[in-house]
């Protein structure tokens, strides 16, 4: 328990920290808001009624002050940018609600992807003796992880969308008017995220079970007459699983954030590309909050992972 | 240790939001009579029918009025219009119904038409919003929720008379109570705030009667009935409380969603009889240029407007490609302020070294049209061609001996600020900067995001030159206005007391083709002077889906969805 | 899979150098001779396929790929080489004070790196960039702030460990000056576990910069950087897929060579450490 408070500590002052420092490189980014949105025909009494309707008068401090007030109320604020309709704009939580299912099922198919390959790959890739097999996906696994994503998106798109036409490059639907055409077309891009992922996962799990392969208990087992199978997955892999849990949850982090790179590639209306025409537009406390949600899940996931490790491992403290 | 910088997560694409066109000059006011008065560019006059109702373009034939006011607006009577489209000679009859996806650059800035600024924007709210006047597709205005006007003489009072059965998509009779609220607001007259410059002369709205409306001006501009195409909204809408947007256009507003894009639906009491044939359109966001390209051939978009020239090539059989021209003019800006571009000398011989046909094959197929002043073609009145001046091919003996004259005949080095997301200014630039190294300027690029731009280049002056495209949509007082000494808008700091001069003089006039005059001589100044490289007005090249015909192309931002059909 | 002792020439290596030399030797010679001018244009070329003459093809401008893929490994690699220079440097002096003296000092640093690292980096080199500007020089500068809390980490970490060992005891009781302690007779001992960390930085450096240039924010045009090709290439990839493809592979090619070399350095001197 003092464990847990003394993480959940950490967490609001490490997010406290993104935020203010989110909002103070804001103030230094050349590139005012007014002027953004109001283009080249701003006129100066518009210029300054909009500047007032924002707030933007205030002093840095207190419109921090203002802003963490609403976001502990549960007030999110509004977009600068984007209106709901003629005279107000659009609530950030409402904005990122709606862009937030694309993201997240993003993720969740390039992670269920990710572990789906990667853990029957690396346990066959550590139980193969051929060294065949050994060479091959050592070459294969190392090439895969050279390759950029955004590199990865266009290959994809170029071959199975342009030269094999398996699916139709930007043609996304809505999960809300067509739910597996929705995840029909995140197949690719699901696959652009979880290739090197895969490689990198596989390699990670086939050299965690060999070393734990050499470890003593392993002889140990076998001295006492258990099968070769039971000694793989009874022991080994469920020791050597251990560190690929930690592996994995960085990777959950890495596709949360990365997912910026794909949604651009493939045009999928996530919180990613909205995080990237925000910070375009200095639509600020749409930046704020994503920028706070991505460092949120990010420490969240490396705190779950830490529990887990706990709960496997009960020497660990 | 893995944990260790994980950047290989760097997202894709520079292009992240549209491009090219999204002109970021972009002037507020959309529309007004490119030509001017009576101008009429159709020369094909097939008429078809359903195609701009006559009434429209004829019944303003007032010429003369009554006490001895004239009206500014003589017709297009009737004429029609070179219409886009292989299919453009069929005869739309039962054609009506289906829908159709347009594939657009840019998200909406904003959803109320007096404070949209964009130009991605308001070519797409022309949809659903009409002003009292609007513009046509040769550039002509004509009559909207408007059926007639007239101007006093003196050119101070502007009386609307208002078209009889006009209504709002939310089924009310537009009233003069509407028109008053929506010339008021976007005046500054109801809150101190203008929402539309031009229209801050506004002194007073009167109700004369039901269904005339008067309007008294401060000062006389003949170009200011083109700002009169400010949308026309129910009185109170703009302030009240979540209202959808709600106008009089053939279309009305379904829905909008941030990233994905508008909906709009046929509005069925349309008072051009016979429009719009469509059902329901909707206008999607596209990721970037690249992915428009493979929706295109993939048909989940049917329409795209300002293609590049390479998606022009690779469309070519699939889909019909048009190029019309645009009313924007590109041009490589210098800042005449600067060491040592502050030197005429210099300035033309930068003028000099460009090859604007070489930059005009390389990044626009060779379908611009190439300038040399800031005025667009399209604007025939007022166009003079200045292409002599300093030739649209290289010539760089005489740019190397204008450069030694000015002291720098080892050339300098240069720095040109381009807003990274606009591809087509950044290709211009590789090509220029390759042409400057002729000369011994060595040009860097910097690339840099819209809002830095316009607080960098735009309003702060802070730079050596930048490549952009300008825009005055009918209204060309407002592109030359920009060119005074003391504008505001003259982010170049050129200075020509002669210029200025003439620019009042030209403000001065009530007469057009006076006014046209001295719009010449400035363009011919800015030229003389070489206050920036003009190098083309770009075109416009759009993809439209072989099952659709109809579409009307206008030199003024606006994609008109009312007169598209589906063939089939 | 480790070898024993002793250190044995493996495949690993040798691809590596090969693959790595090839890249390096083609790069560093871009800075001095390409066949064609790598800005040059030619409207004559546009978009000739892959051909003897132009072995990568050429551009929407008439350009050679191959020197411009010439001229954007050897910017790559320097750029790359430069940021892991100047944050391995400051990853070093950062990590050893704090490693070995501890204190607030550390839990300040410690504390930075860690918002710093649960922040995705992507962000902050965009947030870097958008103050400094792009160009050059400021990507090198907002990398190598990127990358250095990875470097403090495992300096810092091996610090830690090797503070308490029994030779540094001595040491201290000798009286050895502090900064001695540290960078004679520490820094030696980590420079195995360092070495392998500065390899994935290089090759991390080369995604990042490749990525920064392809988001438009690293090299700006006319330029050639493999990145910003890869960005231009992307609208052609129906009709001329080799504009895209020559300067992708070319990265891959790059990384891929590298992590080989640095796979076959870590079997060849058998560090145990296990790398992914």
């Amino acid at each position: 328990m003092k464990y847990l408070g003394k993480k959940i500590i950490t967490l609001i002052m490490t997010l406290f920290l993104v935020s203010a420092a989110a909002f103070f490189a804001f103030q230094i980014i050349p590139g005012d808001v007014v002027s953004s949105i109001l283009g080249t025909e701003a006129t100066p009494e518009r210029e300054e009624a909009l500047r007032e309707e924002l707030g933007l008068n205030d002093p840095p401090l207190v419109r921090y002050g203002k802003w963490a007030a609403g976001v502990l109320r549960g007030d999110l604020g509004v977009s600068y940018r984007y209106s709901r309709n003629m005279n107000e704009m659009m609530p950030v939580a409402e904005l990122i609600g709606d862009k937030m299912p694309v993201t997240l099922w993003l993720a969740a198919f390039s992670m269920a992807m990710i572990v789906l390959v990667s853990v029957p790959l690396g346990v066959l890739w550590a139980k193969s003796s051929s060294h065949v097999l050994d060479a091959v996906l050592g070459v294969v696994t190392q090439a895969t992880m050279a390759v950029p994503s955004f590199f990865l998106g266009i290959l994809v798109t170029w071959l199975f969308g342009i030269l094999l036409k398996w699916f139709a490059p930007g043609g996304y639907v809505s999960y809300q008017e067509d739910f597996r055409g929705f995840l029909g077309y995140l197949l690719f891009p699901a696959i652009s995220i979880a290739l090197p992922k895969i490689a990198m996962t596989a390699r990670f799990l086939r050299n965690s079970m060999l070393t734990e392969m050499g470890a003593d208990y392993v002889r140990t087992a076998y001295s006492k007459g258990c099968s070769r199978e039971r000694v793989m997955y009874g022991h080994v892999l469920r020791n050597a699983l251990m560190p690929v849990i930690t592996f994995l949850g960085m990777i959950v982090a890495e596709i949360v954030a990365g997912s910026i790179v794909v949604e651009q590639v493939f045009g999928l209306p996530g919180i990613g590309r909205l995080l990237i025409s925000s910070i375009s537009t200095r639509d600020f406390p749409v930046v704020e909050i994503l920028i706070l949600y991505i460092t949120f899940v990010v420490i969240f996931v490396y705190f779950l992972v830490d529990i887990l490790y706990k709960v496997v491992d009960p020497r660990i403290s | 240790m893995r944990k260790f910088f994980h950047l290989k997560n760097i997202p894709g694409k520079k292009k992240l939001c549209g491009f090219l066109f999204t002109a970021l000059l972009t002037m507020a006011v959309l529309g007004g009579c490119a030509g001017g008065t009576g101008e009429s560019s159709g020369d094909n006059s097939s008429v078809e029918s359903g195609e701009i109702p006559l009434d429209s373009g004829s019944e303003q034939e007032s010429t003369g009025g009554t006490d001895g006011e004239t009206s500014a607006e003589e017709s297009a009577s009737g004429e029609s219009t070179a219409e886009a489209g292989q299919a453009g000679q069929e005869t739309p009859e039962n054609q009506y119904g289906g829908s159709i996806v347009v594939g657009i650059q840019q998200d909406i800035d904003s959803l109320d038409p007096h404070k949209a600024t964009a130009a991605g924007t308001k070519e797409i709210l022309f949809n659903i919003f009409e002003g009292l006047v609007k513009p046509d597709e040769n550039g002509n205005l004509i009559n909207a929720v408007a059926s007639d006007y007239t101007i006093s003489e003196d050119g101070l009072v502007y009386t609307f008379t208002l078209r009889e059965g006009v209504k709002f998509h939310n089924g009310n009779a537009v009233t003069a109570e509407d028109v008053k609220y929506s010339l008021e607001r976007v005046s500054g007259l109801l809150d101190g705030t203008p929402l539309i410059s031009t229209l801050s002369v506004i002194e007073a709205v009167e109700i004369i009667d039901e269904q005339t409306v008067q309007v008294t001006v401060g000062s006389a501009n003949t170009e200011l009935i083109y700002s009169f195409v400010a949308a026309i909204i129910p009185a109170g809408s703009g302030e009240a409380e979540g209202a959808d947007p709600v106008g009089t256009g053939p279309f009305s507003f379904v829905s909008y969603e941030p990233l994905k894009g508008i909906t709009m639906t046929k509005n069925p009491d349309y008072w051009q009889e016979g429009l719009p044939y469509l059902d329901s359109v909707e206008f999607k966001i596209m990721g970037d240029g690249d992915t428009s390209l493979m929706e295109l051939q993939g048909g989940t978009i049917d329409f795209y407007a300002y293609l590049t020239d390479s998606q022009a090539q690779a469309l070519q059989d699939s889909h019909q490609v048009i190029s019309s021209p645009t009313n924007m003019v590109q041009a490589l800006f210098l800042n005449n302020a600067v060491e040592p571009l502050n030197d005429v000398r210099v300035r033309q011989a930068i003028s000099y070294a460009l090859d604007k046909e070489a930059i005009n094959d390389f990044v626009a197929g060779g379908n611009g049209t190439l300038i040399s002043s800031a005025m667009m073609p399209t604007l025939k009145e007022y166009y003079v061609d200045l292409n002599d001046t300093y030739g649209t091919a290289a010539n760089v003996e005489k740019a190397k001996e204008l450069m030694a004259d000015a002291g720098y005949a080892e050339g300098f080095d240069m720095e040109i600020a381009i807003v990274s997301t606009y591809e087509f200014h950044m290709q211009t630039g590789e090509v220029i900067a390759e042409q400057l190294k002729e000369i011994g300027i060595q040009a860097t690029i910097r690339g840099m995001d819209n809002g830095t731009w316009l607080d960098e280049v735009y309003n702060g002056r802070q730079f050596d030159a930048t490549i952009t495209a300008l825009t005055c949509d009918m209204t060309p007082g407002y592109l030359m206005n920009r060119f005074q000494t003391d504008s505001k808008k003259n982010f170049i700091n050129f200075q020509s007391p002669e210029y200025d001069e003439i620019y009042l003089k030209a403000q001065a006039t009530l007469d057009p083709a006076e006014k046209a005059e001295y719009y010449k001589e400035l363009q011919k100044i800015l030229c003389d002077e070489a206050g920036s490289v003009f190098i083309q007005a770009p075109a416009n090249m759009t993809a439209i889906s072989k099952r659709l015909a109809g579409y009307k192309f206008y030199p003024v931002y606006v994609q008109d969805m009312s007169t598209v059909y589906i063939v089939e | 899979m480790k070898k024993k002792n002793g250190k044995k020439w493996n495949k690993y290596l040798y691809a590596g150098i090969v693959m790595t030399g090839i890249a390096v030797l083609l790069g560093v010679a871009g800075f001095f001779w390409t066949p064609y001018s790598t800005t040059a244009m030619s409207a004559a070329e546009k978009f000739s396929a892959p051909s003897l003459r132009h072995p990568f093809g050429t551009d929407n401008f008439g350009r050679d790929i191959f020197s411009r893929v010439m001229r954007g490994l050897g910017t790559t690699m320097l750029i790359s080489s430069l940021v892991v220079f100047f944050s391995g440097l400051a990853g070093i002096f950062l990590g050893a004070v704090t490693g070995y003296f501890g204190g607030i000092l550390d839990e300040a640093v410690m504390r930075v790196t860690d918002a710093l690292n649960g922040f995705p980096s992507i962000l902050l080199t965009l947030v870097i960039i958008s103050i400094l500007g792009s160009g050059r020089q400021n990507v090198i500068i907002s990398m190598s702030l990127v990358f250095m809390p990875g470097f403090v980490r495992i300096v810092r970490g091996e610090f830690i460990r090797l503070r308490d060992a029994d030779y540094i005891k001595r040491a201290r009781m000798m009286e050895v000056g502090k900064f001695r302690i540290l960078f004679i007779h520490i820094l030696p001992n980590i420079f195995s576990v360092f070495w392998v960390s500065v390899m994935i930085g290089f090759n991390n450096a080369i995604l990042a910069e490749s990525g920064m240039s392809y988001l438009g924010i690293g090299v700006q045009p006319p330029d050639a950087s493999l990145g910003n090709m890869l960005s231009d290439a992307q609208g052609y990839l129906q009709s001329a897929p080799w504009c895209a493809l020559a300067p992708g592979l070319t990265i891959v090619w790059l990384v891929l060579g590298f992590s080989l070399f640095s796979e076959g350095i870590r079997r060849w001197t058998s560090a145990a450490v296990n790398f992914v």
